[in-house]
């Protein structure tokens, strides 16, 4: 009853200064969209990310270089695996694949068709080990890798790019500024995330290192071992060879990393959690400046109404019905301004999803979150000046004009 | 019922004290329809502040009802005020964005009388014959509606004491009639109604008044007497 009262008033005060309650808002709904999107984001690259690591297949290592620098400041990987690391791992029995890999970007060129792309070095095991299928051409060779020849297997959505509805096969594209002949499109894998499969193209290791991207050190190095049962027999394999060859003594750490399928998963994870840390992190300070905004409005609300407190105390309102009207009003405003902010950013979440290639998902802790935090921003911030509305002398609040 | 003993109250204005009321005694009996006038100045408002528990002073015993009300703080005071005493100020002082029933309908929610609140605020509208008025906002009735709506909400709670200030200071002379014959009739069913005027012409359709100068109860001039109600001038 007493509650119905009370928001009728509060509408009323709201509807009655709606631009004023829309600006004051505004920081609030910025906020919380900010949070439902991000959120919506990180969630999105999270489950595609979950579903590559889940496709590559439980039998794959990866091998990376360790991270450099100490005591916990991390500053980029070392450069410190090389192609002999590679070629020596032969050694081990139970591989059945190994492909280096090196990565980079670069200007990709037709004619006047030119995109940026990532192009990747590495060897035919790469395609086996990854489960790429060729749509038309053919792969390169280890032939071509010895010989180094200028030849690539490009994705579909370069060859889209450069090429349109042309045969991409047999053409000549420049690499910063190298030619390389196309020998062959890949079929498409689908977006998957951070990077797309579809738009790179892969060129023999030995071509990539020397002439395209100039390094002396490999990126990764992918293994595919026979059973999933010896997965950990191979990674101590690898792990004691590797370290007998990068000198490593008994009592230092691995400067290298053998990661399987579950250490990537984890990886991921942690990835996702340190993202949703710094969604939360822009969470806090835009509702925080909201909140600010609540309290600016709702102080400017009590001087204005200083007379209409008086009269509700005169006719026998205590302090805390007072604090409780216009802490019910900063709640309604920060509450309003929540749900507006999720409705906007559920609908660009929505709306990123369909019109691009951007996986979002939205997920009802997001909202309740967004919805939380920001009713809390009002309660916090409307405390002060309903305070003061409270603690209002009836006399001079009935004289104020 | 109502009993004030060597009531003081200063206030400092401007670094000087001033000292509205020295030393008010009186006494108004149940039921009685009493003026407390004077000129402005005199301390009148100061006076009613204090009948009315929005105020204390700073020395001297108020017993409203057999209690001692002069020492009594905030919420305490709030609850008095709520059950004991209507207000009826000069302009309405309604609150705007809530209808003429939801008006009159506060005070008993304030009193925690949640139950049959509607229906008693109703009635308070049928006594002060606005039971047409009910949904319309404050600023959808004339002057005299308004603070018939004030009224209905100065004796919902059925109070003990309907304090007045200067009710028809801001209606014409027609509508104030009407208003001081609505107190009137309010009176003869028994409520003890406190007008606080300057003006003479209210003072008489009172049963007696308190004529205050320079916060003192005193007998006003010749000039100034109100001639008894009843008699024409």
């Amino acid at each position: 009853m007493m509650l119905r009262i009370i928001l009728k008033v509060a509408l009323a005060s709201l509807w009655s200064n709606r631009l004023r309650s829309v600006l004051a808002m505004l920081g609030i709904i910025i906020g919380v969209c900010a949070v439902i999107c991000v959120l919506a984001l990180v969630a999105g690259a999270h489950d595609r990310m979950m579903t590559r690591i889940a496709s590559m297949g439980t039998n794959l290592l990866v091998i990376s270089p360790g991270q450099r620098g100490s005591g916990g400041v991390m500053s980029g990987s070392q450069q410190n695996l090389t192609l002999a690391d590679a070629i020596a791992l032969k050694d081990v029995a139970q591989i059945r694949d190994i492909a280096p890999l090196v990565r980079g970007s670069a200007q990709v060129k037709h004619f006047s068709k030119n995109s940026r792309s990532t192009v990747m070095g590495t060897s035919v095991t790469y395609f086996r080990i990854r489960s790429f299928d060729i749509d038309k051409g053919r792969l390169f060779t280890d032939a071509d890798c010895d010989a180094m020849s200028r030849v690539a297997v490009i994705g579909p959505t370069t060859a889209q790019n450069l090429f349109g509805a042309q045969e991409a096969c047999n053409q000549t594209i420049k690499l910063n500024g190298i030619n390389f002949h196309v020998i062959g499109v890949l079929k498409s894998k689908g977006d998957q995330g951070w990077f797309n499969p579809d738009d790179q193209v892969i060129i023999p290791f030995s071509v990539a290192m020397k002439q395209v991207l100039g390094l002396k050190s490999v990126h990764e190095i992918d293994i595919r071992a026979y059973e999933e049962t010896q997965l950990t027999t191979v990674q101590t394999a690898v792990t004691q060879l590797l370290r007998k060859r990068h000198r490593l003594q008994p009592d230092t750490a691995n400067d290298f990393n053998v990661r399987n399928q579950a250490d990537m998963l984890d990886m991921a994870s942690s990835f996702n959690q340190t993202l949703t840390l710094l969604a939360g992190g822009i969470a806090s300070v835009s509702l925080l400046v909201g909140g600010i905004g609540i309290m600016n409005i709702m102080l400017v609300t009590v001087t204005e109404r200083t007379r209409e407190i008086g009269v509700r105390k005169a006719i026998g309102a205590k302090n805390r019905d007072i604090l409780r009207q216009f802490l019910i009003e900063a709640v309604l405003m920060s509450g309003t301004g929540g749900l507006i902010g999720v409705g906007v950013g559920v609908s660009i979440a929505h709306i990123l999803r369909a019109v691009s290639s951007i996986q979002t998902s939205v997920s009802a802790f997001s909202i309740l979150l967004g919805l939380g935090f920001s009713s809390a921003v009002g309660i916090f911030f409307g405390y002060y000046p309903a305070r003061r509305a409270a603690q209002l002398d009836p006399i001079e609040a009935l004289r104020y004009e | 019922m109502i009993e004030a003993d060597s009531l003081i109250r200063t206030y400092l204005l401007g670094g000087q004290t001033v000292r509205a009321l020295d030393g008010v005694s009186l006494r108004i009996q149940s039921g009685e329809m009493v003026a407390i006038r004077g000129p402005s100045g005199s301390g009148k408002t100061s006076l009613m502040n204090i009948l009315g528990c929005l105020d204390r002073p700073d020395s001297g015993r108020y017993i409203l009802g057999g209690e001692d009300v002069s020492r009594l703080t905030g919420d305490r005071l709030a609850e008095i005020r709520c059950s004991r005493i209507g207000f009826v100020f000069q302009n309405f002082n309604l609150l705007p964005r809530m209808s003429a029933l939801e008006n009159v309908e506060l005070p008993l929610l304030y009193a925690g009388r949640h139950e049959g609140a509607q229906i008693a605020a109703a009635k308070a509208m049928q006594i002060v014959g606005l039971e047409d008025r009910m949904h319309h906002l404050p600023s959808q009735l004339s002057g005299g509606q308004c603070q018939r709506v004030a009224i209905a909400r100065a004796i919902v709670n059925d109070p003990a004491i309907v304090l007045a200030d200067e009710p028809t200071g801001a209606l014409d002379s027609r509508t104030g009639q009407e208003i001081l014959q609505l107190f009137k009739a309010l009176n003869a069913e028994g409520r003890t109604i406190i007008v606080v005027t300057h003006d003479l012409g209210v003072a008489r359709h009172c049963q007696r008044e308190i004529f205050l100068r320079d916060g003192k109860v005193t007998v006003p001039d010749i000039l100034e007497q109100a001639v008894p109600a009843g008699v024409a001038p």
